[in-house]
């Protein structure tokens, strides 16, 4: 379990990142947290000829808020994302997730730019970002070009990020008012990635529910949105749908896919399950 | 008198490795060593028609490629030991020749500069496989027509026995209850934190052999690599240094580790090789595959007319070395209902080949199968009386006071206590209170169960009959020094592994000498410190271990005394040792161990002419007891279940143990909540996942789930004492009680809660899945 022999080069600045990127092309790799890409190379399924360590880099990092939008550098760590209160008051689905990623000391180096980039199926970060409609900043050499979240996530492990280009940061919009959220998942373990797992939101007006969109994560190759879900979840309201039909609405939203120990009906019945917990707290008063 | 023995003292070396001083395999300094990485098939089944090393051979660092061929003339291969009589065998060779018939068998090695130099060596080498059929999974393995897991095997049929004795047909029409059931258990494998791993050195000089290795027994691996590399066994020195755990794993003797080993001789420098975590998984012995089948013969008044159990056993594609996978099942079938009076009992093992890692002992050895498949029987049971299942168990224990018995199944028992180990389980859980809250949240629809796990354990194997097939099991020895500071050393061949061997091994020697715990200094786990004799497995430490420091600490008082006695001009029996002072019966003048000490090895003159005390004792112990040493206990679970996502929640955990006279019950509380820990991953987390086509799927920590902390319950632990009669010390062993209990109770209490719901499982790992599909969910 060591890595083949690769070059590392440390850089300061995105710049100093996207030349090396442009220099080095399909041999580089970008070195972010390293909590995915280093067990990967120490497999060998992974085995870039150069790493572009970019922890260095000033402006790469930091949550920042101008007007409406809100924005994440690419080195925001995840325990700063899960302690921010910018992060908490404007963008609370995201607090919701953070508590469900990994352990404490692989959240003091994984960044949101390397879980977007990786975009593993069963991260939370690619869940939210897609719920919350999330703007990816992205920059090389060529300039710099914004990719909407639905259009960046293309399979497993594989979104828009182009061999010579560096994801700088993510911006969201800031929570409408009325706005409510939801997200629940399910880890076998503490800390492990869910086997599957639900972000929701709507709009609430009184008892009045809107606007309602899930996400799904663990189920497919990247995170999905469920619109049969939410149009049947709304189609029930004030009442929660029933499993089997939330289970018939999921099969219209996405083909499930098993994992080495789930089976695809194992994950449609707890995003199911999911779901109707989900539901249950768009609706209660006194929530996000 | 100062007691040591039945303190609860922490272990003396927690401190030091705390602090990571340490010394565990990897911090052994060797200057020059190289590093050495193994090819391991990625096929269950293929044939290798061609291995090209040049490339790997060419790269930089790279010092010698490695394959069978090389090792052919060095080291032979070898077999299974016959310790089941009729066992099919086929012969291993460190690295596979013509064809591998396991994935992660290792078929070449690279030595190398460093280790990452050594896997771009194995990444070059070229082999052309030709894949085979291949027969991993279990239930097919002896199906008419199943792929051969070696080539020339008719039948993938490995072994069949049979234990207890026909039961008459009659009894199961007369029963008023029959009761049948079948359950699956998933492999599972032992993971130490430390992975396995061997530094050799080998002088072409002096024909001498070195070997520093995780593992559990110095003296039999002299024995088994003289064996198989043909040395002078007195050249060969093995030191297993701090051990960072084994479970069983490390008791084993595997292909690498003899290959390593062997390319030391070859290329005649040091070399070291660690099992990554990847390779541990794939080739540490694996355990527990096993389908159980179990049928019971209820009479209407509660008695056990007769108890049926059938279990068919994966062991991978060849026999542990050395042992047997065999014992697995054999132990299994044999412990199943033991608790309890069984009127007539039979038992049948088959014992399967598979194109799979091979299946060793792990920790508790068939016994967390026993009582799982036992318990599980007994609440189904007491459901179809109508009884509790604490009411039924009383009813059919062997009472307490009926020992020595032989149980249906065979086996020799003795001094056991399943009666006061349940009343106290009873009083601990607070059991009526438990019930009703049980109750009340099963009237909110919340589904907590309740289960118990009564069991029987054979700790202690000595001297077996083809011990000196296995050279696993030998008289055990230690040596006592007293030196002139009046400290005791003491070299002995049980060893330590995390569990505190040492510590309670000073404390029975601190008091049978007669010195403050601080003055005995525990050695072992070096075979040129020590007498020759087994190290640990089988929960021998305390009972074997504990009865030899027992003897020779008195042996060593009896010198003591006798030096004193010349020393004083008085008669030996008129002296005593306490606390490392001897003093004068009838009082007056005494002398301190560290004066009297002082003056042997100093001052000979203060001794009358002639006389030469002797501050040292030597002694050896093989046990001749009439059975292993068989204990017991029973474990309680209460959970949760959630029916909507089949996850459980495990709200509190009990055990009570009877390991007789208890030397430590601080360290002998360890073993049991550690050992639960294993038991509740063996029944809700842990599982090796094989794809059909015998591919490990899951070899890493984020994939085969180990609980963690924070998915463990509170865990109570109590005891009971019946010292075994059979030894001056009394101890029994502890350190395997935990796992097998667990596996029964986290089952029961399942069960227990399902029960409402219309529901049972019998497969564990009892995944969240098969619980949802347990309940008709999916
Ligand atoms: C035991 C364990 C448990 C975990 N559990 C969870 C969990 O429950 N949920 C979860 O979401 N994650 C989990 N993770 C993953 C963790 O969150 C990772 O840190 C994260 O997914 C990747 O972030 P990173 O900064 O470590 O990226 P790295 O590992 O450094 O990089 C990951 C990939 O992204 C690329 N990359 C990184 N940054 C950029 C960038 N700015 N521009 C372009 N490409 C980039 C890299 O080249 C690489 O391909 C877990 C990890 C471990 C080891």
């Amino acid at each position: 379990m060591k890595p083949r022999p690769f070059k590392l080069i440390r850089v300061d600045s995105a710049e100093g990142a996207s030349e090396a990127l442009a220099r080095h092309g399909e041999e580089a790799r970008i070195l972010a947290g390293g909590q995915s890409l280093v067990p990967m190379m120490n497999f060998r399924v992974a085995a870039p000829a150069v790493l572009v360590d970019i922890n260095a880099c000033t402006g790469l990092g930091g949550i920042t808020r101008t007007g409406d939008i809100i924005r994440l550098g690419a080195l925001t760590r995840h325990r700063e994302t899960a302690t921010s209160t910018l992060v908490a008051d404007a963008l609370p689905l995201l607090a919701m997730a953070m508590p469900h990623v990994g352990h404490l000391a692989i959240c003091n180096r994984g960044t949101f730019g390397g879980s977007l980039a990786h975009a593993d199926p069963a991260a939370e970060l690619p869940a939210c970002a897609l719920l919350l409609d999330g703007s990816v900043v992205i920059g090389s050499l060529r300039g710099e070009r914004r990719v909407a979240a639905a259009d960046f996530f293309r399979g497993l492990y594989t979104t828009a990020i182009e061999p010579d280009e560096l994801l700088l940061a993510v911006e969201f919009q800031a929570r409408r008012p009325n706005a409510v959220f939801a997200f629940h998942e399910l880890a076998r373990r503490h800390g492990d990635f869910a086997l599957a797992g639900i972000a929701a939101s709507a709009i609430r007006v009184g008892e009045m529910l809107g606007d309602i969109a899930f996400v799904g994560f663990g189920i497919a190759d990247r995170p999905v949105l469920l619109p049969s879900v939410a149009r049947l979840a709304a189609g029930a309201l004030p009442r929660l749908p029933q499993i089997a039909a939330l289970k018939e609405a999921l099969a219209a939203d996405v083909e499930i896919l098993p994992d080495n120990q789930q089976s695809p009906a194992m994950k449609a019945h707890i995003v199911a399950e999911l779901i109707l917990d989900a539901l249950g707290q768009l609706s209660r008063k006194g929530t996000a | 008198m100062t007691k040591n023995i039945g303190s609860a003292r922490p272990r003396d070396d927690v401190r030091l490795l705390l602090d990571g001083r340490g010394t565990y395999l990897d911090d052994v300094p060797v200057t020059g060593a190289l590093h050495v990485a193994f090819l391991r098939s990625p096929h269950a089944h293929a044939d290798i028609a061609k291995i090209a090393t040049a490339a790997a051979a060419a790269l930089p660092g790279v010092v010698r490629v490695v394959t069978a061929s090389d090792l052919a003339a060095i080291c032979h291969g070898w077999g299974s030991s016959q310790t089941f009589p009729g066992l099919v065998e086929r012969r291993q060779t460190a690295l596979a020749a013509t064809r591998a018939v396991y994935q992660g068998q290792p078929v070449a090695a690279v030595a190398a500069e460093t280790r990452a130099i050594a896997e771009d060596g194995v990444e070059a080498i070229e082999v052309d496989w030709r894949p085979l059929p291949e027969m991993a999974a279990l239930d097919h393995a002896l199906e008419p027509g199943a792929a051969p897991a070696h080539g020339d095997l008719a039948s993938n049929l490995a072994y069949s026995g049979t234990i207890g004795a026909n039961i008459d047909p009659a009894i199961w029409k007369e029963a008023a209850h029959v009761l049948e059931e079948s359950f699956i258990f998933h492999r599972v494998t032992g993971v130490p934190l430390e992975t396995r791993g061997v530094v050799a050195s080998y002088l072409p000089a002096d024909g001498s052999l070195t070997v520093y290795q995780s593992h559990t027994a110095p003296h039999q691996l002299r024995s088994l690599y003289a064996m198989h590399l043909g040395l002078d066994e007195g050249r060969i020195h093995v030191v297993t240094p701090q051990v960072g755990g084994s479970f069983g794993v490390k008791i084993h003797l595997y292909p690498d580790e003899i290959a390593t080993c062997a390319i030391a001789r070859l290329i005649g420098r040091p070399v070291k090789f660690i099992a990554d975590r990847l390779e541990s998984f794939t080739a540490d012995i694996h355990a527990r595959e096993q389908r159980v089948r179990a049928r019971v013969a209820l009479g209407a008044d509660g008695r056990f007319l007769a108890w049926q159990v059938d279990c068919l056993l994966g062991m991978g594609a060849f026999s542990t070395h050395p042992g047997s996978s065999v014992q697995e099942g054999d132990e299994t079938v044999r412990l199943a209902a033991t608790p309890y009076r069984v009127d007539a009992f039979a038992g049948r093992v088959d014992v399967a080949f598979q194109n799979k890692t091979i299946v060793g002992q792990y920790r508790g050895v068939g016994h967390p199968m026993a009582s799982a498949v036992t318990e599980y029987m007994v609440d189904r049971s007491a459901e179809a009386l109508g009884v509790l299942p604490e009411e039924l168990r009383r009813r059919n224990y062997v009472p307490d006071d009926a020992y020595p018995t032989t149980s249906a199944s065979g086996l020799p028992l003795d001094a056991l206590s399943h009666r006061k180990c349940l009343d106290e389980i009873l009083r601990l859980m607070d059991m009526p209170a438990l019930r009703l809250a049980q109750a009340a949240f099963r009237a909110k629809g919340v589904y907590r169960g309740i289960g118990l796990s009564a069991f029987i354990e054979r700790t202690a194997t000595n001297v077996p009959v083809n011990a000196h097939v296995r050279k696993a099991t030998a008289q055990d020895g230690v040596t006592l020094h007293i030196d002139p500071s009046g400290s005791v050393r003491a070299a002995i061949t049980v060893t330590e592994q995390g569990q505190g061997t040492h510590t309670a091994i000073a404390q029975v020697i601190a008091d049978a000498l007669g010195v403050p715990f601080e003055r005995v200094t525990v050695i072992s786990g070096d075979s040129a410190a020590t007498p020759y004799g087994s190290g640990i497995r089988a929960s021998r430490g305390a009972p074997v271990g504990g009865e030899l420091a027992l003897k020779a600490g008195r042996a060593l008082r009896r010198n003591v005394l006798a030096a004193a006695a010349t020393l004083l001009q008085v008669a030996p029996d008129d002296l005593t040792l306490d606390n490392g002072t001897i003093l004068r019966r009838g009082g007056g003048r005494g002398v301190r161990l560290d004066e009297l000490a002082e003056a042997v090895h100093f001052r000979p003159q203060l001794f009358q002419h002639g006389a030469q005390p002797n501050l040292s004792v030597a002694m050896h112990f093989g046990h001749d007891w009439p059975t292993l040493v068989p204990t017991n206990g029973i474990q309680a679970s209460y959970l949760e279940v959630d029916a909507r996502t089949g996850m459980v929640r495990l709200l509190h955990h009990w055990a009570v143990d009877d390991f007789g006279t208890l030397i430590n019950p601080l360290l002998a509380a360890e073993q049991v909540r550690g050992g639960i820990a294993q038991g509740i991953g063996q029944a809700l987390y842990e599982e090796l996942l094989y794809s059909e086509d015998g591919q490990l799927t899951n070899a890493t920590l984020a994939d085969y789930l180990l609980p963690k902390a924070s998915d463990l319950p509170d865990i109570t632990v109590g005891h009971v004492e019946t010292p075994w009669p059979h030894s001056e010390l009394g101890a029994k062993g502890a350190g395997e009680a935990g796992t097998t209990g667990a596996l029964g109770a986290v089952l029961t209490a399942v069960n227990d809660a399902l029960r409402p719901l219309g529901a049972k499982i019998t497969e564990m790992p009892m995944t969240p899945e098969r619980i949802l599909r347990a309940l008709g969910k999916i």
